[in-house]
């Protein structure tokens, strides 16, 4: 917990929610009859309705960005370095908002939510949703916010790709989109990772075809799916530097198949706090939504023609350990926008940390997200 | 990319009336992207830069100079074919591993190629050679020979001999003098009285990629 709230912390957050009742036509061809959406915002939005800003959460990520929800909380919110007074997103100047995603588990609507229909949480009932069913779902969110334009849509991992995907579908709802560490579409790599993932979920005996809310759940396959997708956020550099072959507290060998390196103890701790803030369904269900993410597959696989409506200007930005989303990949996006003529600016900064670093505090990053929305305030006169 | 190569003012007014308004640019080494600025706000000129120095990117995004990060010495791949009217690469050519193969690069992409350079022919340059028997050291070449990004310092006849061999065609010529003026002896002997030349080139016939 903080003993003090930090100066350059937005302080205590309160979420906020919102119903939808009008029912979203989904990409799948299902319709989801009504929703919730619960979301956090930080900063003021000013008489204009100008300066507002979203953000864009990541596949195990939330609305809780940035600041406290309680005095008891032992971390802040997810990207708290990046957003806050005097910080890349200053929330001096904007007014951020950042959505939890429909299919999550965190008071939006998802497969722990009730089926109106039944009464019932909805398990795997609940329809395949993608990002951009999630933009559409957002965009209500705007409307009812009275927000004309966001001044950026942020985001990194699959945040930059939701950012891109407004770029996509509704240009003029924007005006800058900064992506992180993204990519077009997954590799057939990243779909494996992900595959095991869901089937470390989908094999565990507590699962129950998705029917396990009231019951012990799959806490087992779970567990298991977040050291995957541990691996995968790391680079080997980074796991070389934080454990290298250290033994558990240095202790002997033990000669057998309890934790016997730093790296088992630590993957198994993220495991199993994973599964304490996390329902596995949910998991199944968003890392659906990356597989299926591919906004040039509607145009015979030019990323370029997908871009064609936008006028928008773009920060995209990698890093060079990253293997989960390579700096290549960001390279395809500007390509991609470079051949629409928009302004857009690319670096691959350099970080050991793998796709991890999105989430840190790396200088050279941050002061370039920092500059450019500096300049995107500047442009709009806040 | 090399920024070791220090850019000069002088042949930024040169570039600027080369460059037709209203066209699309890339500008190679762009620095801090002084360049891009004020062409887009002279000529309205929309272009990019290609930057390695993260430092300088920065700079480029605080101008609103869109940058994209790249190594020169590995082409210029994430750029498509007449893709901009203009590439830029000033002062530059004689930092880059392989001069020859980014001239057709900058071809390949652009409709026209400017390319500006310190010659190494300059009689400053050669008496230093020639009399003092050092590797040469000039205001526009202020590097010792060990850690001088200018790995490949070439004079104008070098230059054109390339052109002609590679088959590029030379537009237009403006030599400058140490002073940044077009003079007379800079306009009558450039190899010997040229500080920085200037080129603006285009494929040749026989070019192809």
């Amino acid at each position: 917990m903080p003993e003090r709230i930090p100066e350059d912390s937005v302080g205590i957050v309160e979420g906020a929610s919102e119903h939808f009742a009008e029912p979203l036509e989904l990409e799948s061809g299902e319709r989801l009859e009504a929703f919730d959406l619960a979301y956090e915002t930080y900063g003021a939005l000013n008489a204009e309705r100008s300066n507002a800003v979203l953000v864009c959460h990541a596949l195990s990520g939330d609305q809780h960005a940035a600041g406290y929800q309680s005095m008891e909380d032992r971390k802040p919110g997810w990207w708290d370095n990046m957003i806050g007074p005097g910080k890349p997103l200053d929330t001096e100047r904007f007014f951020v908002v950042c959505v939890n995603v429909l299919g999550s588990c965190k008071g939006s609507t998802g497969p722990s939510s009730t089926n109106p229909a039944t009464g019932e949480p909805y398990g795997l009932d609940f329809p395949i949703v993608t990002v951009k069913d999630w933009v559409a779902s957002q965009v209500r969110l705007q409307d009812r916010l009275g927000i004309p334009r966001w001044r950026a849509v942020v985001g990194g991992s699959l945040g930059g790709m939701t950012a891109m995907q407004w770029a996509i579908d509704f240009p003029e709802r924007l005006d800058a989109c900064v992506v992180v560490a993204a990519a077009p579409k997954l590799s057939a790599q990243n779909i494996a990772f992900n595959e095991v993932a869901r089937q470390a979920i989908m094999t565990d005996p507590e699962f129950h075809g998705g029917r396990y809310y009231g019951h012990d759940k799959p806490r087992r396959g779970l567990a298991l799916a977040r050291m995957i997708g541990h691996i995968t956020y790391l680079s080997e550099d980074a796991m070389r530097d934080k454990f290298g072959r250290d033994l558990r507290k240095g202790q002997p060998l033990s000669y057998g198949f309890d934790v016997d390196f730093e790296v088992e103890s630590y993957l198994r701790y993220q495991g199993r706090r994973f599964v304490d803030r996390f329902d596995a369904n949910s998991y199944l269900y968003l890392t659906k939504v990356l597989d299926y993410y591919d906004p040039a597959a509607e145009f015979d696989g030019d990323l370029a023609r997908a871009f064609a409506g936008s006028d928008n200007r773009f920060l995209v930005i990698a890093f060079s350990s990253d293997w989960r989303f390579a700096a290549e990949r960001s390279r395809e996006i500007t390509r991609a926008l470079y051949a629409n003529n928009l302004e857009v600016s690319f670096a691959e900064i350099e970080a050991p940390q793998g796709h991890d670093a999105f989430l840190l505090k790396i200088g050279p990053y941050h002061d370039m997200v920092s500059t450019f929305m500096n300049r995107v305030a500047r442009e709009a006169d806040l | 990319m090399k920024s070791g190569a220090k850019r000069f003012r002088v042949d930024f007014d040169v570039i600027e009336a080369w460059v037709e308004p209203e066209t699309r640019i890339l500008d190679l080494g762009c620095g801090d992207g002084t360049l891009l600025a004020r062409l887009r706000d002279n000529n309205r000129i929309t272009g990019y830069g290609v930057e390695i120095s993260v430092h300088n990117i920065i700079a480029c995004i605080d101008k609103g100079v869109p940058v994209i990060q790249a190594d020169l010495d590995t082409g210029l791949q994430d750029f498509e074919r007449d893709s901009v009217d203009f590439v830029v690469l000033s002062q530059t050519l004689q930092a880059i591993r392989y001069p020859h193969y980014l001239l057709r690069e900058m071809l390949r992409v652009g409709r026209e190629a400017i390319v500006s350079f310190p010659n190494i022919g300059h009689w400053l340059a050669r008496t230093q050679l020639c009399l003092g028997g050092r590797m040469p050291r000039t205001p526009s070449l202020p590097y010792n020979w060990y850690n001088t990004p200018n790995i490949h310092l070439h004079t104008l006849r070098d230059f054109e001999s390339l052109c002609h061999k590679e088959d590029i065609e030379i537009l237009e010529r403006r030599v400058l003098d140490r002073h940044g003026r077009s003079g007379m002896l800079a306009r009558d002997v450039p190899n010997l009285f040229g500080a920085t030349a200037m080129y603006r080139i285009q494929r040749g016939p026989g070019m192809t990629f």
